[in-house]
């Protein structure tokens, strides 16, 4: 079996699972956000339910409109903090100790290895890079796994995706995934598990392959795995508080398809709009002028991601017409950021520095473009609208690419800024 | 038990985005999300949508985001049912869950235009286009699911079985 396989099998009473098979699963952890929980939390109550299945096992973050952007998104982030105190929810996290959820879960020590995840949020797959499995749900599949525990499942089908070679510098997780979304489109792996492996793999730190996990989704896929090694190891010590389960895949695992990519001459890539699958290496980007640059999300808002923007900003300014607005993705990540001097630069530069939200990822506040701007961003999707008028437009890339970008007014590679 | 309406068409990929722009996601009540169904990619189908119509699309339907205000707004606004050769796996799940039956055929997909008139059979999943007098063959909706339809949605599903001590 495969990794995603195992720890399925390991969630129901059966021995083995296969490609296809419907099973019931116990989660280990559920999660809501500001938009999707609500929703889950009115079926919830109205069907009559009196308590969740594990308190402690409820994971509610209001990350995505918070702080609270107007009246209405402030009456569902209050939905949100009175049903954690009605059932005595353990990890609520108000504002202050709020962080992107992707970001936070793992930082909290919340989910390990062979965990079984589900949340109501697409990006919820970016915890297979700490070897678990998870995956996005809606909100009436949250509201019955906060009730039952349990959720069904179709055993997905897996994709193997080898990296081999040498990465250049400027090269990194967001690279990998845009170049993989590239080459097999935004349904390349519908339903299916993505399995991310190789030697450039098992070499990346554990920023970089959230980012890849992150945006297994993007490609359709129901989940991104990464199998377990030393880093995941010494990522989830000292932070994890409760047992986690260490799979390999076997050799004769069975997989739908294997990729194999040399990426030794691999460029940064950009996806332009409207589409993550539209990618181009750095050289082919031509001149795009941009209005607003974008770092944070929960696909690049690490202090790894912050580290790369503050190594290209250093001593430099935003070009005048310009916003840079840069978001860590946690309170702690935004404190480490504060004691390495990474806000300083950032001042220093002119950018903007908020405090952890989704924000103008999804078009919901905190740098949101007028009709006809043009954005470059480290976030996770580019469709029509996605942050702002319908009109406007949303490249994405890597933090160096991001940096670059808003010091020149133009979509730039970081070898540009002298 | 069968549908019948008349068919808007899109194209491939439609995202959740599209069907429900986030910036309207301060809100979760259904009537008011329909008011900005589609808004982005076709500004008039929000008022002149007829109660029963149908959505015809591309491959990959509902990508992206996993918010259920997507079937939500897209039932609000009167479609009864969508069309597609594929759908993206969390929209699949939660046009269940609210009720909105979907269903997966690439000839009906392929051949079906906007405005034409189609009958979908909810049981062997035969749809005919009454317009072209053509017929089609969708996936018919697995037994599980059906279950899942039934009962009227997951949660009343579960209320079933937690009634009958599973």
């Amino acid at each position: 079996m495969t990794i995603t396989e195992k720890i399925l099998a390991a969630h129901t009473d059966q021995k083995k699972v296969a490609p296809g098979e419907i099973i019931n699963v116990k989660v280990d952890l559920v999660l809501g956000n500001d938009i999707t929980a609500p929703v889950a939390i009115q079926e919830f109550e109205k069907l009559g339910f009196t308590q969740v299945f594990d308190r402690e096992k409820v994971v509610l973050v209001p990350d995505h409109f918070t702080p609270n952007k107007d009246i209405k998104s402030a009456e569902q982030a209050l939905i949100l903090k009175k049903f954690a105190q009605k059932y005595r929810i353990t990890n609520y996290f108000e504002v202050g100790r709020m962080g992107i959820e992707h970001c936070l879960l793992p930082e909290q020590g919340l989910v390990g290895p062979g965990n079984l995840v589900i949340g109501a949020d697409s990006h919820t797959c970016t915890y297979g890079a700490l070897s678990a499995f998870s995956t996005g749900v809606g909100s009436t599949d949250l509201a019955a796994a906060m009730a039952s525990g349990e959720i069904w499942l179709k055993v997905p089908s897996s994709l193997k995706f080898i990296y081999s070679g040498q990465l250049s510098p400027w090269v990194g997780g967001k690279d990998l995934i845009l170049f993989t979304i590239g080459k097999i489109g935004v349904d390349g792996a519908l339903y299916a598990a993505m399995e991310f492996t190789g030697p450039v793999i098992r070499q990346l730190p554990m920023a970089d392959r959230f980012t890849i996990c992150n945006m297994a989704i993007e490609a359709g896929a129901k989940n991104g795995i990464i199998t377990p090694d030393e880093i995941t190891l010494a990522y989830v010590k000292g932070r994890i508080k409760k047992p986690y389960y260490v799979y390999q895949s076997d050799p004769e695992a069975k997989y739908e398809a294997t990729f194999d990519f040399d990426v030794t001459s691999l460029e940064p890539q950009v996806a332009f709009p409207h589409s993550p699958e539209n990618t181009r290496p750095i050289s082919a980007v031509g001149n795009v002028p941009i209005d607003q640059a974008v770092i944070g999300s929960c696909t690049n808002g690490r202090l790894e991601d912050l580290r790369l923007a503050a190594s290209v900003l250093h001593n430099k300014k935003v070009h005048p017409y310009v916003r840079l607005i840069i978001i860590p993705g946690t309170q702690e990540i935004y404190r480490q950021a504060l004691q390495e001097g990474l806000i300083e630069v950032f001042l220093t530069a002119e950018a903007v520095i908020s405090t952890p939200t989704c924000g103008p990822c999804l078009g919901g506040y905190m740098g949101i473009l007028a009709k006809g701007e043009r954005a470059i961003a480290t976030t996770n999707r580019n469709f029509i609208g996605r942050m702002g008028h319908p009109e406007s437009e949303v490249y994405l890339a890597n933090p160096a690419i991001a940096a670059a970008s808003a010091i020149l007014g133009r979509i730039a590679a970081p070898w540009e800024v002298s | 038990m069968e549908l019948r309406g008349r068919v808007w068409r899109f194209g491939a990929n439609i995202d959740t985005d599209l069907i429900i722009p986030a910036r309207y996601l301060n809100v979760f009540d259904p009537l008011e999300l329909a008011k900005h169904c589609m808004e982005d990619i076709n500004p008039a189908f929000a008022q002149e949508i007829q109660p029963g119509d149908i959505i015809v699309a591309g491959k990959n339907f509902g990508c992206g985001s996993s918010r259920e205000h997507a079937p939500m707004a897209l039932k609000a606004a009167g479609v009864s049912a969508i069309i597609a050769p594929s759908f993206a796996r969390i929209f699949y799940r939660n046009a269940f869950n609210v009720g909105l039956p979907i269903f997966e055929s690439s000839p009906a997909a392929e051949n079906i235009r906007a405005g034409d008139e189609i009958v979908i059979n909810m049981i062997t999943g035969v749809i005919t286009n009454l317009t072209q007098n053509e017929q089609y063959q969708a996936t018919p909706i697995p037994p599980f699911m059906q279950e899942i339809i039934s009962a009227g949605g997951l949660i009343s599903h579960i209320q079933r079985k937690k009634r009958e001590g599973k």
